[in-house]
């Protein structure tokens, strides 16, 4: 099943809520959402190597989005960086899996979790690629939180100017922060036409079809001069039914059983 | 081939930013294992000469300190070392967070260069004057916090933190400051330099307050009082064996410093020692207040930071 994406993407929520369950906190909402991406960028289109995670030539990428982290545990377990009971660990004592990314996990190419600094430490990859002249990429996601970030914007300035076509980010707009809806918080506004007025390529995408997710990205790759940001229509949530769209389930929580039951039965349907 | 560096001559007054730009292009054509992030400064910072030697080795990001500092980490996850360079009020306040989370954090090898430090900024007043930096850098685990007496030891200091693999802070003075130290110095990253011997009192000084406080060494030697005088230039991790030679082996400490006495140098000095050589000690420093503008040369006496202050310190400790 390791070719299907969207299978993959169904472990990677699975395996999320588990670890989530175990610790009895974190951010589920967050983590679902972006599932699909992580399977696209990690099982498809990023040049990596488990077997060597600091290896200079990777492809890298960054959770700027820190508190979505059980999802990018999750997929680097299932990619071979460490056993997916390892991923499960999640927050626990004692585990390098800390509630927010720490370098030290292998396949962690950034701390994050203080949201806004990510797409500047992408940034900053993709500048010494192209001082290097090495061909890698680098992508980044970024979550509503981080849009509101002025590190962002600097950094998004910056990346325009310089024209880094290395550079990728894929914004999880899943239109639900911390404490209420982006909308009574921050409206972010038209996110694309802002960020195409500093230079970027944008593009349009569905955040859960795999398919578009892939195409984006290799569009990506065509584009010369520029970085490109891709603009994700997503559901908070996503995959389980009574988590999609409900403040709540952005976290941290404490999932009780039955929840985690219920949960499961419903992405093993899927 | 690569050229000899060539040092200052000792005794003469020299702005240690002048230092950064001659090891800076020094360095360039030595390795070409690092590059200088600047946020539109380097004319402040004392940068410029490599900026016109070597335009291909300067990362630029104009006025946005916070975006530098986290792109340092992702510059350093390809291999290369950054040299990050601002005023100490950016590099070491606003982008904070970003020094602690994105570079400290994940051990990164980032070296972050700051001018702008202390009184010694002068004219351009309290805001520019950051009095606070080994404060906010010395509480960050796991970072090493260097602050250099003179343009000669900076230059080795320099290059020394380019062979030391993790996070570093490093002063850069602005203003003239009497050289103190010739080119057989041996700077090595922990170790404090006694530069004067002396049995009564021990005056631990870094940066511009090393050469004020072989004055104040002078002058009590005319009162019949011995000074030693030691150059702390890494505030952290700091020479715990010199720091229990001081107190062990004469009768008090004067720690002095261009910085606020909360949490700064001296402090660390006497954290130091009240765990392992409880000693008498004084602090000269800035006393828990804000800068002013004014000549480099005026504000010492202003805010007692001066080699008098240094004097009156030390007198009061043997009496």
């Amino acid at each position: 099943m390791r070719n299907d994406l969207n299978e993959i993407a169904r472990q990677i929520r699975v395996t999320s809520l588990e670890a989530i369950y175990k610790a009895r906190s974190g951010h589920p909402g967050g983590s679902l959402s972006i599932a699909d991406m992580l399977a696209v960028l990690y099982f498809d289109v990023m040049n990596v190597d488990p077997a060597n995670p600091g290896w200079l030539d990777r492809d890298r990428f960054v959770l700027s989005k820190g508190h979505a982290c059980p999802a990018l545990y999750a997929a680097l377990a299932h990619r071979g960086y460490f056993p997916v009971e390892e991923a499960k660990t999640l927050r626990q004592i004692g585990s390098i899996m800390e509630g927010h990314p720490d370098f030290r996990i292998p396949g962690v190419d950034a701390p994050s979790g203080s949201l806004g600094m990510g797409l500047s430490q992408g940034l900053g990859m993709a500048m010494g690629a192209k001082h290097l002249g090495k061909p890698f990429r680098t992508h980044v996601i970024v979550g509503d939180g981080d849009m509101q970030e002025g590190n962002t914007w600097e950094a998004i300035m910056s990346a325009g100017f310089k024209g880094m076509d290395n550079l990728v980010v894929i914004y999880d707009g899943n239109k639900l922060q911390g404490d209420a809806p982006v909308e009574t918080q921050l409206s972010l506004g038209d996110v694309a036409a802002k960020v195409s007025s500093f230079g970027w390529h944008t593009v349009a995408i569905d955040g859960h079809d795999t398919v578009a997710i892939k195409a984006a990205l290799e569009e990506a790759k065509t584009v010369k001069g520029k970085p490109t940001f891709i603009v994700a229509d997503t559901v908070k949530g996503k995959g389980v039914s009574f988590m999609e769209g409900v403040l709540y389930w952005h976290g941290s929580v404490t999932m009780k059983d039955q929840e985690l039951a219920d949960a499961l039965k419903e992405l093993e349907a899927a | 081939m690569m050229s000899e560096l060539s040092y200052f001559e000792k005794g003469k007054e020299v702005s240690v930013r002048e230092a950064f730009g001659r090891i800076l292009v020094h360095e360039a054509g030595a390795r070409n294992d690092w590059v200088l992030l600047d946020a539109d400064v380097a004319g402040g910072t004392g940068a410029k000469p490599l900026v016109g030697a070597h335009p291909d080795r300067v990362m630029q990001f104009g006025i946005a300190e916070q975006n530098m500092m986290a792109a340092a980490a992702g510059v350093a996850d390809t291999g290369l070392i950054p040299v990050v360079s601002t005023f100490a009020a950016f590099g070491c306040m606003r982008a904070h967070e970003q020094f602690r989370t994105a570079i400290a954090y994940a051990g990164r090898n980032v070296k972050l260069c700051c001018s702008h430090i202390g009184l010694d900024v002068g004219p351009d007043g309290a805001t520019a004057q950051m009095l606070e930096d080994f404060a906010t850098m010395r509480a960050i685990p796991d970072v090493t916090v260097i602050s250099p007496a003179d343009a000669n030891e900076f230059m080795q200091a320099f290059k020394a933190i380019l062979d030391h693999e993790g996070p570093v802070y490093m002063r850069i003075g602005r203003s003239p400051t009497p050289v103190v130290y010739g080119a057989d110095h041996d700077f090595k990253i922990g170790k404090a330099h006694r530069l004067r011997e002396g049995k009564d009192v021990t005056v631990v000084a870094t940066g511009v307050m090393v050469a004020r406080a072989l004055e104040a060494a002078k002058t009590l030697e005319g009162e019949g009082i011995s000074v030693r005088v030691v150059n702390l230039a890494t505030i952290k991790p700091i020479d715990v064996e010199e720091m229990v030679a001081a107190a062990t082996e004469t009768k008090g400490i004067v720690t002095a410093e261009d910085h606020n006495i909360m949490a700064g140098m001296g402090s660390a000095v006497a954290e130091c020692l009240a765990e392992h050589a409880p000693a008498r000690m004084k602090f000269v420093g800035v006393k828990d207040r804000f800068g002013k503008s004014g000549e480099h040369n005026e504000l010492p006496a202003m805010f007692e930071i001066d080699a008098a202050a240094i004097v009156k310190a030390c007198r009061a400790l043997v009496k």
